[in-house]
Formats: C-alpha cells, sequence, structure tokens
C-alpha cells in the first residue's frame, strides 16, 4: 500500500539504525520513564528518607528533605513495642510451612490428576479453581467456628492448614497442566524397570519438575506472607500474630509520631524487599508460568 | 488391546489415593465452610447457641439495605481503578519498554525498569495501606508537601473526606496493580516476533500504529487473564480499605467484603454477614462465567478467521 521503496529488511541489525537517530525523543521517553519509576517508589523512598530522622528534623525540614539526623530509636521503639522479632518469626514460619506443604499437596493431586489421568480429573480442577476464585468472607466465618471448636483457634496451625489447601489448588492447576505433556515414555520406562507408582512420582517426576516446584513454592510463600483476612481473623493473640496483620493493627495509631510510622512502614517493607532481591528471576519468570498457562 | 484397555482403567483408579488427601483438604477448608456459610445466610444466629431459621429474611433485608447497594457500587468503581486503569496504563508501559527502551537502549535497561515497576505488587496490602496512610492522613507528607511548596490552597484531608476517600484508595490500588499486568504484558509480548515489528515499520508504522495493530491483538489472551484475575480481585477489596479507612467516612469506602466482616465480627449478626457474602460470591462467579464464555467465544472466532 505505501509507497516505499526500502528493500526488503537486510538484518535485525538494521533496525536500530534508522530507529536510534531519531534524536532527542528518546532521552525524553526515556527521562519521562525515570520520573514514573520514581513516582512508583517514591512512597518506599520517603518511608527510608524519615524512618532514619529524628522528630524535630522532620517536624522542621519536612518530609522531603534529606535527614539532618541520624536515629534508629523509631525503628528500635517499634521493634520492641511490638514485638516484631516475634512477628517476623511467625510469618517465616507460617509462609514456609505453607510453601513446603502446598508444593506436596500440589505435587499429589496434580499426579493423579495430569499422569494418572483419573476420571473427572478436569471437573476436579474446575472445582479447586472455583475454590480460590470465591472470596474468602464466604469462608471466613465458618473457619472461624471451626478453629474455635477443634481447638486450632489462635493457632498457627489453623492457616498453616487453610493456606495450604488454599495455594495448592492453584499449584494443582499448574502442575497437571505440565503433567499432561510429561514425555510418556520417561514414565513407561520407569515402569518397565519395575518402578511402582509411588517411586515414579518420587524418583522420577519430582526431580523432572523441580525448576517449576521451586517456582511453585516461592509464590506460595510470598502469597502467604501477605495474606490478611484469614490471620487478622485467626490470630488474635500478640504472640502469634504475622507482620501483613501487625501492620494493619497499626492503623493510624501514631499519627502524631510520623516518624514511627515511617520505621513501621520500613520494617513491614524490609522483608518483602530481601526476598525480592532474592526471588526476583523466579517471580518475574515465574509470573509468566502463573499467567499464561 | 481389550486387556490393555482394562489394565489401564485398574490402574487409573488406583491414582485416586494420590487425590485423597487434597480432596479431603478442600473439603474441611472450603467446601464444608461454603456450605455452612450459606446454610447461615438463613438464619439469625450471634455466634453462639442454636441459629435460628429466618428463611430469606436475610436477603429481603440486604436488598433493602442502601449500605449494600453503596458498596456495590464502590466495587464497580475499584473494578475500574483495579482492572480497567492499570491494563490501560501498563500496556502503554509494556509497549514503550517492549519496542522502543529495549531497541534503542537495551534488554538490560528495560528488564530494570520493569523490576522497578513491580516492586510495589509484591508488598503486603496492609504495609502499603500502612505506608499510604501515612503519606494521605491531614497531616501526613502530601500536604506537608503541597504547603512547602506553596500549594497549600490544594491540601485535603484524603482519606477522611468522604468524596476524596475512595478516589484516593483507588489511587493506592492502581499503584498497587501496575506491576502485575507489566510483568504478564511483557512476558507476552517475549513471544511475538520482533521481525513483526520490523517489517510494519518499515512500511512506515509509527509507534502508536505498532501499539494499536500489533501489541493489542498480540496480547490478547494476556489483556483476557489480567481482566479476568484483576476483576477478581477487585470483588474481593478487603485489606486497603480495612487498613486505610476502616470503610469510613460515613461509609464513603465501603465494600462487600468490609460490610460482611464488619457484620460477622463487630455487630455479630453472623446470618447477615453471611448474607452479604453469599451475594458477593454469587457475583463474583456469574463475572467469571462472563468472563470465560466471552474469552471462548473470542478464541472461536479467531479460529475461524
Amino acid at each position: 500500500m505505501t509507497d516505499t521503496s526500502v528493500p526488503a529488511a537486510p538484518g535485525p541489525t538494521d533496525r536500530n539504525i534508522p530507529r536510534g537517530k531519531r534524536g532527542a525523543l528518546r532521552w525524553w521517553v526515556l527521562a519521562f520513564l525515570f520520573a514514573f519509576l520514581a513516582f512508583m517508589l517514591a512512597p518506599i523512598f520517603l518511608a527510608l528518607n524519615n524512618a532514619i530522622k529524628t522528630a524535630t528534623d522532620y517536624a522542621t525540614n519536612g518530609p522531603l528533605a534529606l535527614p539532618q539526623s541520624f536515629t534508629v530509636e523509631g525503628l528500635l521503639g517499634f521493634w520492641s513495642y511490638v514485638d516484631f522479632t516475634s512477628k517476623i518469626w511467625n510469618s517465616l514460619l507460617l509462609s514456609a510451612a505453607v510453601a513446603l506443604f502446598g508444593v506436596i499437596l500440589s505435587l499429589l493431586n496434580a499426579y493423579a490428576i495430569g499422569v494418572g489421568r483419573i476420571r473427572g480429573g478436569r471437573a476436579t480442577l474446575v472445582i479447586l479453581l472455583l475454590g480460590i476464585m470465591i472470596p474468602q468472607e464466604s469462608l471466613v466465618y465458618p473457619l472461624y467456628y471451626l478453629a474455635k471448636s477443634s481447638g486450632l483457634y489462635d493457632s498457627l496451625w489453623a492457616p498453616i492448614i487453610i493456606f495450604t489447601v488454599l495455594q495448592s489448588a492453584f499449584g494443582t492447576y499448574l502442575l497437571s497442566a505440565v503433567m499432561t505433556t510429561f514425555p510418556h515414555e520417561i514414565l513407561e520406562a520407569a515402569r518397565v524397570d519395575g518402578a511402582n507408582r509411588w517411586q515414579i512420582l518420587w524418583y522420577v517426576v519430582t526431580p523432572i519438575l523441580r525448576p517449576t516446584l521451586a517456582v511453585l513454592a516461592t509464590f506460595f510463600f510470598i502469597w502467604t506472607w501477605n495474606e490478611f483476612l484469614i490471620p487478622l481473623v485467626l490470630l488474635v493473640s500478640n504472640a502469634n500474630q504475622t507482620v501483613s496483620v501487625a501492620m494493619g493493627a497499626l492503623s493510624g495509631q501514631y499519627v502524631s509520631q510520623p516518624t514511627i510510622t515511617a520505621a513501621a512502614a520500613l520494617l513491614g517493607i524490609t522483608p518483602t524487599i530481601i526476598f525480592f532481591l532474592i526471588f526476583q528471576r523466579t517471580l518475574t519468570k515465574g509470573v509468566v508460568v502463573g499467567a499464561v498457562k | 488391546m481389550a486387556m490393555q484397555t482394562t489394565l489401564r482403567r485398574r490402574s487409573s483408579s488406583a491414582y485416586w489415593l494420590y487425590l485423597f488427601p487434597g480432596l479431603f483438604g478442600f473439603l474441611i477448608v472450603v467446601g464444608i465452610p461454603f456450605l455452612m456459610n450459606i446454610g447461615v445466610s438463613f438464619t439469625s444466629w450471634r455466634g453462639i447457641g442454636m441459629p435460628k431459621f429466618v428463611g430469606l429474611a436475610n436477603y429481603a433485608r440486604l436488598i433493602a439495605d442502601s449500605a449494600f447497594w453503596m458498596s456495590l457500587e464502590h466495587t464497580l468503581f475499584f473494578v475500574v481503578a483495579m482492572a480497567v486503569v492499570p491494563t490501560l496504563i501498563s500496556l502503554l508501559v509494556a509497549s514503550v519498554l517492549f519496542d522502543y527502551i529495549s531497541v534503542r537502549f537495551g534488554q538490560g535497561l528495560s528488564s530494570f525498569f520493569r523490576a522497578g515497576y513491580y516492586l510495589p505488587q509484591i508488598l503486603p496490602i496492609s504495609v502499603a495501606g500502612v505506608l499510604w496512610g501515612w503519606i494521605l492522613n491531614p497531616h501526613g507528607v502530601l500536604n506537608m508537601i503541597l504547603e512547602a511548596t506553596g500549594l497549600g490552597g490544594l491540601v485535603g484531608n484524603w482519606l477522611g473526606d468522604p468524596d476524596l476517600a475512595i478516589l484516593s484508595v483507588g489511587f493506592v490500588m492502581v499503584w498497587l496493580q501496575i506491576g502485575y499486568s507489566l510483568v504478564v504484558f511483557m512476558a507476552g509480548l517475549a513471544r511475538v516476533d520482533p521481525s513483526l515489528y520490523e517489517a510494519s515499520e518499515l512500511d512506515g508504522a509509527g509507534f502508536l500504529q505498532r501499539f494499536w495493530y500489533i501489541t493489542i491483538p498480540m496480547l490478547k489472551p494476556e489483556i483476557f487473564v489480567i481482566g479476568l484475575t484483576t476483576t477478581i480481585a477487585a470483588l474481593k477489596v478487603f485489606a486497603p480499605v480495612y487498613v486505610m479507612t476502616n470503610g469510613g467516612p460515613n461509609n464513603a469506602t465501603l465494600v462487600p467484603s468490609f460490610f460482611s466482616f464488619y457484620h460477622f465480627f463487630s455487630t455479630v449478626r453472623v446470618g447477615y454477614g453471611a448474607a452479604v457474602a453469599t451475594a458477593q460470591t454469587a457475583i463474583t462467579i456469574v463475572l467469571a462465567a462472563v468472563f470465560l464464555w466471552v474469552q471462548s467465544r473470542q478464541t472461536e472466532e479467531g479460529d475461524h478467521d
């Protein structure tokens, strides 16, 4: 249609030459993206910037000025006030347990559906997925009631069991999709060698799926770390609360002490940043796995 | 042949054993509580003693309750703030990163931006709530900055003014959600053949044309997945409202999840709370079904082309 007498593209590197020379625009685009990045990260930077100031410094120089003073009083004060060590420990325990048990449960479910091709496998998957789609509000009161009557109320075991089951629905969905495409020859060969179903799962399937299992465990860990409603309802006593719940309970408590709130926010952010740095690769790769089947 | 089939079927049923723990757990954690919740929604119950059967009374009250309708209106607003706006922004940003930045400045820079934009997404929502509550409260960071820069006229009670509160919470949700859709769109673009962009560029298509005629059609599956997952997430918003506004001021940020939570644990009208939760669940399932139906029709049409 367009009358361009340009010859067919000779090679991929050619693309850079005409485009790269279009002048100042590229720097404007870059500047805009950096401005957008600054905006996205500004709240986090502000928390860091003000968590280490004294209250007077904050009041006189404002939240944007770089610290003229340095104090860890806010951080330490908040840490000991909410007993942050125990919050971190509870969150770690809960998230790690769910990551481990959730992956095992997903593996067992997916083995039956993906490799075993049991009848009703697809229907089972749909029901599991419906289970995680429905709002947790429609489960939370009965779960609260059941936890109370079974003595698991205010124990980490209640959310561990609940999240293991809830997270494994997604895990089952993902892993059974992967296992359906599992090379049949390998399974057949193992069978011929006399391996039973359990051995095939444990010695053949699991090692091959290890990278996917790692992604899944990472997801489960972070999702559980961030969960709010169910831990809020089930873990009442201070000693059993998670980081997420402790943060939520804070709302508006320190309006008059902005540097302490900044310190609290910073403490809440820090574990996530650490996970982000550790899991960055797995995470960004994993979203692909999770979203596009 | 026949023997093989029977063998296969026998072995297939043995695999049920592996599904047993998962199904048992699902029954305890989802199945039974879900049915209990529906059952309770037909009763009047204070959480102790025997629930008293009241038929559809809770639902009749629900339909007449203006607070419930208000919470649904807010849900619509959150669909815009969590599904529509972040999707539009990240479509544009993803295509700039893919079709412009990584071509001119290299893949590394594009990955750097992606990682930076993604960070808010993995913060626990309650932490994000504390952070933004600190920024948006009347004596908070935003108002201090506005005053210091001579924009004192713009100072507002961002979370305390009924007209502003929902906009503020919605804004925070946009901030939180951008990273999720961006990462998914970037991943989707990775499977697009770059020569498509090169060819269209040689044909004289500008950035916006490539965006409209290549990027958007190519990302259709991702847009659907994102649309579905973020819409469902919008129907369930709880933590940001709980942490930042507690549903207030004057129910200005009330959402169904907070509404049922409030009746479960504050007024202890458990039956009524259960009715709210059941209605919310029904809406969620209907919406998801519509979404999936539209999606399957779309893919069918695509196959006919």
